[in-house]
């Protein structure tokens, strides 16, 4: 038993997770930051997919916050998504073009859909918690289809124009200013879900995940402390699909989809869940290699990512970087 | 009246295929825990092995059937005896990981080997006419699902509840230590399992090959459901599966001819029902 503890000790994971945070919380939003402006800066012809990437990045840190600090698996993370993308659409369509205004409803709806949905499928646990999700989704996807008038079915919600942001800034056909719009989102949501994750309250939720019977007893109110996290995951979400919406000026059903939620789950392990800054590089990765190895056939896509997604699982990051860095001559 | 008795026959069948697929994975989740994302896979390996045996080789139907869901069979038999035992003891996540990048890589490599268009198998005459009943005229491939699905049912319960096997089986989920301590071969029950339940998928494959076409995607469009009927089901039961997959058979089947237009809502409504008033499954109190 002894040895067993030691030997756990050692371990990379054990030590990444179990040691204090030093680094202040406006580190590595800062980085972000300036990696993000030296991208935009160095690939002008490239600015679409650089969007998209921080559009998704910002998804998978949402879905980070529930799969990765609080250990509810769920594989219905899209259906937040699709509810701020058509919220902001919606808005922008019927009543009023401003992005930040929009951008403030899609994180709206996000948040009341995740607190509604929550207050029900945070009663659950496990395997039933992960196919609930997947109900709530496929439910609004139906829905979605069914309210033509609305969200414009398969055809997809468009026709609306975004108005200037800020009131100065208008969108312009290069993605310039859809590029810069969505890192500052970002970086601002990116921090805050820092602080988020370092405050009391994210130690709490961190415990619920670790041990939920041992926080029960510790007498933290732990269905109240999961709904809030929810909530807050939610109004993340919505925030990337009201972004979504205004970068692209169409809303598709295929963010509310299935395969959706299930390839950002897969971005998250594969940039190794619960430390959020996994959750952006596992995006970055995953949107890199989709874009490079779609664009020659997409079933040799799938092949490279299949294959990707086995290799990590059978020779661990952690695991490699050790090996790598005990084959260089460093010490663990 | 009519209607109603199309869409309970209708209904009928499409729940048997969901549960002749969805069986193995049920017992290898609830019994094993192992989380087998890549077992609608193996349905549509069962399904491109019968319609290309059918169709390209010109076999007989009665004998391509067996050799293909004997060749799935073997097929999770390897994998399972090469690569996925070693993720047993893993957590959840890798192993969803694992099995979902297998089915991609499967996906790619049906296609590869394939190409993209719906796959068709090949019937015989005496099930590609109708049956007459007497009081009515049946199609007799539906009459052959209903009989096969009731058919397996039949056989898993008894061999997981009355054959030696099936006590092994039991046995080694609840303590495999103690299990083979008293000498019970738990590696070859835990491989005869898994490919048992493949062969089973494989099977279900071929004969949902009308009501779910076979096309390279198969392994992940139909998998949702799967998951669905083995969740409402309740992990490892086989009775359950049979209950939820008929119960959701028919209200699917209902909703298609009576309200199209919703798409899969009411099949997902129920499902939400059905798990929140029984979370572990639909004959577990």
């Amino acid at each position: 038993m002894n040895t067993m503890t030691l030997r756990q000790e050692r371990t990379p994971t054990a030590r990444l997770t179990g040691a204090p945070r030093c680094a202040p919380a406006w580190r590595a939003p800062l980085v972000l930051l300036a990696v993000g402006l030296v991208a935009c800066a160095l690939m002008p012809e490239q600015l679409g997919l650089l969007s998209r990437l921080f559009i998704t990045a910002l998804f998978v840190l949402s879905l980070d916050l529930v799969v990765g600090v609080a250990g509810l698996a769920t594989l219905g993370h899209a259906a937040l998504f699709g509810t701020g993308a058509y919220a902001a659409g919606i808005f922008a369509l019927h009543a009023f073009p401003d992005p930040l205004i929009g951008l403030g409803v899609g994180i709206l709806a996000g948040a009341a859909l995740a607190a509604l949905s929550g207050a029900f499928l945070l009663r659950y646990q496990g395997f039933t918690f992960l196919m609930l999700t997947v109900a709530i989704s496929q439910i609004l996807l139906s829905l979605a289809q069914k309210a033509r008038d609305w969200t414009g079915g398969d055809d997809g919600l468009a026709g609306f124009v975004m108005g200037p942001l800020l009131g100065r800034f208008e969108f312009d056909l290069e993605g310039q200013v859809a590029a810069h719009y969505a890192l500052a989102v970002l970086v601002v949501l990116f921090y805050a879900a820092r602080r988020v994750v370092d405050s009391p309250f994210g130690l709490a939720v961190r415990g619920i995940h670790e041990n939920r019977a041992r926080m029960t007893a510790l007498g933290t109110p732990v269905f109240a402390r999961l709904w809030v996290l929810y909530t807050v995951a939610g109004a993340i979400a919505g925030a990337a699909g009201a972004l979504s919406a205004q970068t692209n000026a169409v809303v598709g059903m295929d963010s509310l989809s299935f395969a959706f939620s299930a390839e950002a789950l897969v971005m998250l392990i594969l940039g190794g869940a619960g430390r959020l800054t996994g959750a952006l590089v596992g995006a970055a990765v995953f949107t890199l290699l989709h874009h490079t190895a779609s664009s020659i056939n997409p079933y040799h896509w799938l092949f490279v990512v299949g294959a990707l997604l086995m290799l990590v699982v059978l020779v661990s990051p952690a695991k490699a970087w050790v090996w790598l860095r005990r084959r260089a001559g460093g010490a663990q | 009246m009519n209607t109603f008795f199309n869409i309970l026959i209708d209904g009928l069948a499409y729940g048997m295929v969901l549960f002749v697929i969805a069986v193995g994975l049920s017992v290898t989740l609830g019994l094993m825990r192992f989380v087998n994302l890549s077992h609608g896979a193996f349905a549509m390996v069962g399904g491109y092995g019968a319609a290309l045996l059918t169709r390209e080789a010109g076999w007989n139907f009665w004998l391509a059937v067996p050799a293909a869901v004997l060749v799935t069979g073997f097929l999770g038999a390897a994998l399972e005896a090469l690569v996925l035992r070693h993720l047993y003891r893993r957590k959840e996540l890798d192993q969803v990981l694992f099995t979902i990048g297998l089915s991609f890589v499967l996906i790619a490599a049906t296609n590869a080997l394939a190409g993209p268009q719906v796959q068709l198998i090949t019937l015989p005459a005496s099930l590609s006419g109708s049956v007459d009943l007497g009081f009515r005229t049946l199609p007799a491939q539906r009459l052959l699902v209903i009989g096969v699905g009731l058919m397996v049912a039949l056989t898993a319960a008894w061999t997981v509840t009355r054959t030696r096997f099936g006590v092994w089986l039991r046995a080694a989920v609840d303590h495999s230590g103690t299990a083979s301590a008293l000498g019970i071969p738990i590696r070859t029950v835990q491989c005869a399992s898994f490919a048992a339940g493949a062969a089973l998928a494989g099977l279900g494959g071929i004969l949902g090959a009308e009501l779910m076409p076979l096309e390279p995607y198969y392994a992940l469009k139909y998998l949702v459901l799967v998951l669905v009927v083995v969740a409402v089901g309740g992990m490892g039961s086989i009775a359950g599966s049979l209950a939820a997959a008929v119960l959701l058979g028919v209200i699917e089947t209902a909703s298609k001819y009576l309200a199209s237009e919703w798409g899969s809502l009411f099949f997902f409504l129920a499902m939400a029902t059905l798990l929140a008033w029984r979370p572990n499954g639909l004959l577990k109190r």
